[in-house]
């Protein structure tokens, strides 16, 4: 259970989907991506480079391990998001720095990754909504993302592991100026470092 | 300074569309305003049409809030003999004509004379050379002369402002005139940066960057692009401030928990904590006497502003008390006035003014609703400040009794986070 925790949450984390995306690389996992490889090997023999961008092969999408082609890797946050944001992340009341009941799991799940694993690093991110002075939304997202520090540690994650820091305002998670847009933005997000 | 008349017939003089060139918006009337005719500089239009020299004069005036343009046809320059008669008629105290012309070496001469139209006498004159970059420049400056014959008071037109853009997912902190025109990039980051602050000889600007995914305060040499960093503590580092000799910046750490104040020394060493309080304390401002520091603590509830000593006594003097949300504090460069955003109700923000010398009551400054970052001029007479119009964030200029404003600085991106350079350049 331990096991299968830490992955998940490792999986989730931004620092480390570089390592899940490079690991993917190197091993082709896909069995469907290595039977497609065989053509457009077969296509290239004979073919000048300056050829080669006209053939077919070359237009198609499948990838070849002998092709020139880059698959960008991008760790935006919207990578990071479509991983599973429920995992990482704690929403806030209005004018609140508690962490509610229902994100225990969340906060339990990282602090089990934590004290399996003692070389594992992570930040808490505190955030705000819109409104408001930009410092003094800093200084509220960082009691936010202190408040999430402090139950991790509850919960057996070392201080030394953990850095709260807070992005105030300036990173809203969506645009808007309505409740449901403050309230996806009042939040601290737990990444990897 | 000239003696003011009564000026009743003239309203149609204000039609002179001196910021259509400038997109700066100005809007008001203020209570006593010097008329006067700022003409079209000679052969302005044939050698320097990316700096029409009399229309950046009358912008520069017209936002201060004491001038009023008066228009002329007579085309004139510095070593015409204006006929006095006619300029009363029109209802000028003053006015200022002048020409430009290219030198052999590609640098113009500038030359401009001022004359006071009720005495019928010549106020003053100068002649300049400059280089091409510098045209904008020699209009604010010739624009200081003319608020500083005419106030008594020292001009900023020709100081410089810093601010943050927004666009494109970039960040970028720029400097620029005064009116916010010829903006510099000093920074482009793809992470948000905010706080800029200007080291009291306005060689260095102190900001917030994210650039390292959390806020951290570095300080930049303009001239060289030279950076380094201030405050890099575990946690969050922030909201930094010059002291007034420039020695040390105060600013805000949680690398001791919580957001509390440090002063820091110019080169990044020797942190001391200046504030102990289980609340949040930030958005520190020194005095202008050195000694006094200005913050934003939550230690009562919600964010008030307070005052405590830098030598650190311990004492601090809570400063405002009308309303629950009272932050980001500047301090007028003679010390009595503080410029602060107040919220009034739910989620309107609006720029207040609080007079610190007496018992005085907040003074409203803006009917706008999300008003942020107060700076003040260096003279004092104006206040930059953030705001949003059209769902962008725009910077805005006032004067001190709110009775002119101007918007600043043409572009589709956010502007915002500005802060006022000082004397000098």
């Amino acid at each position: 259970m331990n096991t299968m925790h830490a992955r998940s949450t490792i999986r989730r984390s931004r620092g480390l989907l570089a390592l899940v995306a490079a690991a993917a690389l190197a091993a082709c996992s896909s069995p469907v991506k290595l039977n497609n490889t065989a053509a457009p090997v077969e296509t290239r023999t004979g073919t000048t480079p300056g050829q080669t961008a006209t053939t077919p092969a070359a237009n198609s999408t499948s990838p070849s391990a002998n092709s020139s082609a880059v698959k960008p890797v991008d760790l935006t946050k919207a990578d990071t998001m479509a991983t599973g944001p429920a995992g990482r992340i704690v929403y806030f009341d209005f004018d609140s720095y508690v962490v509610k009941d229902e994100f225990r799991g969340v906060v339990e799940g990282n602090a089990k990754a934590l004290s399996a694993d003692r070389k594992l690093h992570m930040s808490i991110e505190g955030h705000t909504d819109e409104r408001g002075g930009r410092e003094y939304n800093l200084a509220l997202g960082q009691k936010r993302s202190e408040a999430v520090l402090k139950a991790l540690t509850l919960l057996g994650a070392n201080d030394a592991q953990l850095e709260a820091v807070s992005f105030g305002k300036e990173r809203p998670a969506m645009q808007g100026s309505d409740e449901a847009a403050w309230a996806k933005n009042r939040r601290a997000e737990i990444v990897s470092r | 300074m000239l003696k003011r008349r009564t000026l009743l017939a003239t309203s149609a003089a204000l039609a002179l569309p001196a910021w259509a060139q400038f997109r700066v918006e100005i809007s008001g009337v203020g209570a006593t305003q010097v008329p006067i005719a700022v003409l079209k500089f000679r052969d302005e239009d044939k050698t320097a049409p990316s700096a029409p020299t009399a229309a950046i004069v009358r912008a520069d005036l017209e936002r201060s809030g004491l001038f009023r343009m008066v228009e002329g046809a007579t085309p004139l320059d510095e070593t015409s003999q204006p006929n006095m008669s006619e300029w009363r008629s029109k209802a000028s105290d003053a006015l200022l004509a002048g020409s430009l012309s290219r030198l052999a070496d590609g640098r113009f001469d500038v030359r401009f004379k001022l004359w006071d139209v009720v005495k019928g006498a010549e106020i003053g004159a100068q002649a300049t050379a400059v280089d091409p970059g510098e045209l904008r420049l020699a209009a604010h400056r010739i624009a200081d002369f003319v608020y500083q014959k005419l106030t008594g008071d020292k001009g900023v037109f020709s100081t410089r402002i810093a601010y943050v853009t927004k666009g494109g997912g970039r960040y970028t902190l720029r400097i620029a005139d005064a009116d916010g025109e010829g903006g510099q990039v000093a920074v482009n980051s793809a992470e948000p940066i905010i706080s800029p602050a200007w080291s009291p000889d306005g060689r260095e600007l102190a900001y917030v960057s994210f650039e390292n995914q959390k806020a951290v305060v570095y300080a930049q040499e303009l001239l060289t692009g030279k950076r380094r960093v201030i405050a890099n503590f575990r946690g969050s580092n922030s909201a930094p401030a010059w002291s007034t000799d420039g020695k040390d910046l105060a600013v805000t750490l949680s690398r001791d928990k919580g957001s509390q104040l440090y002063l820091i020394s110019r080169t990044g060493e020797n942190p001391r904590r200046l504030t102990t309080s289980q609340a949040i304390d930030t958005e520190p401002v020194f005095a202008p006497d050195g000694r006094g520091i200005y913050f934003v603590s939550d230690r009562g509830g919600g964010p008030q502003i307070y005052r405590t000593l830098v030598s650190g006594n311990g004492n601090v003097e809570r400063i405002t008390f009308a309303g629950a949300y009272n932050i980001s504090p500047a301090i007028s460069p003679d010390g009595r006035t503080m410029a602060y955003i107040s919220r009034i109700g739910g989620n309107t923000f609006r720029l207040h003014t609080l007079d610190l010398t007496g018992s005085g009551q907040p003074v409203a400054l803006t009917d706008t609703s999300d008003d942020e970052s107060p700076s003040f001029a260096p003279n004092g007479r104006l206040i930059i400040y953030a705001s949003r119009a059209q769902g962008r964030d725009v910077l805005m200029t006032t004067t001190l009794d709110g009775k002119i404003k101007a918007r600043l600085v043409s572009t589709t991106a956010d502007v915002r986070e500005p802060t006022w350079g000082p004397y000098g350049r």
